[in-house]
């Protein structure tokens, strides 16, 4: 048995792979499992301020692997939950710095201790995006409901099918209700149809987020905003619950007569 | 808002629809990397093939990629000419 390691993963940058690894750690971790985030973006770590650990890191995953400490000590500990730990990147080395081979190694050593691994890629489909998919049993794919990122995220759920990794199940990530109701942004439906993987969650935009990211106090911690449940929905999801999605994108009156028109 | 939209909507296509057909077209060619110069080609050559021994309605061909799921598969339409109009056109 041991832990799950689950990559999430999105190709494209800044559509939220870091917020979405703290958040889902967080909110697995509420949920009483023992977990670690490990950030495998070498060089441009960032994992530890989002989750506000920055000010605790002695040795990171580069130091581990390269003997200076055991994986234990590179280990930061979050204190407001009984069993949540990061493993940080190095921020002074580069993606070349770890191979897929120590990544599985490492993952390997840990899975006996936790309940599950989440391990948060890098953008791009080179040397860091094969050290984050290498270990892992599953994928999360993040994507925005945007056309650079779907097509992105296409490409990298082509990768992990490539690599015969369970299929990627997919999160969308800064959905715009008010825009999708004024059909100027992709919906649910669309980016599913384009992108032909299962859905596992969806985050509507919510600046609760930016706010929680500069307090270094991951939204899943509360339960109050939007963004946070839906996390938290998430988390529950991975634990085998069926959770329904939740109702961010509200029909208005007029859409609803529209579709009536458009389908008689 | 919402009625301006539903008016606005018979004019021309939505942001939206514009997002989807573009990305479903530029998939197609992401996911079996084939271009659209390359499709040519293989038009004009399956063309060519089938006629060395039917006569085929070369203008009505008709070759498509079609997705299912993550699956993309090429689908041709070759309609053949018929006998009748084969004697016509002699």
């Amino acid at each position: 048995m041991g832990a799950r390691i689950i990559t999430i993963t999105s190709g494209k940058g800044g559509v939220g792979k870091t917020t979405a690894t703290a958040n889902i750690s967080v909110a697995l971790a509420m949920r009483g499992q023992r977990v670690i985030a490990l950030d495998a973006d070498i060089g441009l770590r960032n994992l530890d301020v989002v989750m506000g650990l920055e000010n605790r890191i002695v040795y990171d995953l580069v130091d581990a692997v390269e003997g200076r400490c055991r994986v234990r000590q590179a280990m930061v500990r979050d204190k407001r939950l009984p069993e949540l730990y990061l493993l940080p990147a190095a921020q002074t080395r580069d993606k070349t710095a770890v191979t897929p081979e120590q990544m599985v190694e490492v993952c390997e050593d840990l899975r006996s201790e936790f309940d599950f691994i989440l391990i948060d890629s890098p953008a791009g489909i080179e040397q860091g995006f094969r050290n984050a998919i290498t270990p892992a049993d599953e994928a999360i794919v993040v994507t925005t409901p945007e056309v650079s990122a779907v097509r992105d995220a296409d490409r990298i759920i082509g990768l992990i099918e490539a690599a015969e990794k369970e299929q990627a199940r997919l999160l969308i990530n800064r959905l715009r209700p008010e825009m999708v109701e004024r059909e100027d942004m992709l919906n649910i439906d669309d980016v599913l149809d384009i992108l032909a993987i299962d859905l596992l969650g969806v985050v509507p935009e919510d600046e609760q987020i930016i706010i929680a990211t500069n307090r270094g106090r991951p939204l899943a911690l509360e339960n109050h905003a939007q963004a946070g449940e839906a996390f938290s929905n998430i988390a529950r999801r991975l634990l085998g619950e069926d959770v329904p999605l939740m109702t961010i994108e509200k029909p208005s009156f007029f859409s609803r007569v529209k579709r009536l028109f458009a389908a008689s | 808002m919402g009625f301006l939209q539903f008016l606005r909507r018979d004019k021309s296509p939505s942001s939206r629809e514009v997002a989807k057909e573009r990305l479903q077209l530029v998939l197609v060619h992401d996911r079996t990397q084939i271009s659209p110069m390359l499709m040519q080609t293989l038009k004009d050559e399956i063309i060519a093939v089938i006629s060395k021994h039917v006569p085929i309605d070369r203008e009505a061909v008709d070759i498509t990629f079609t997705q299912n799921r993550r699956e993309s598969r090429l689908q041709a339409d070759i309609p053949l000419q018929s006998r009748s109009r084969q004697r016509a056109a002699h």
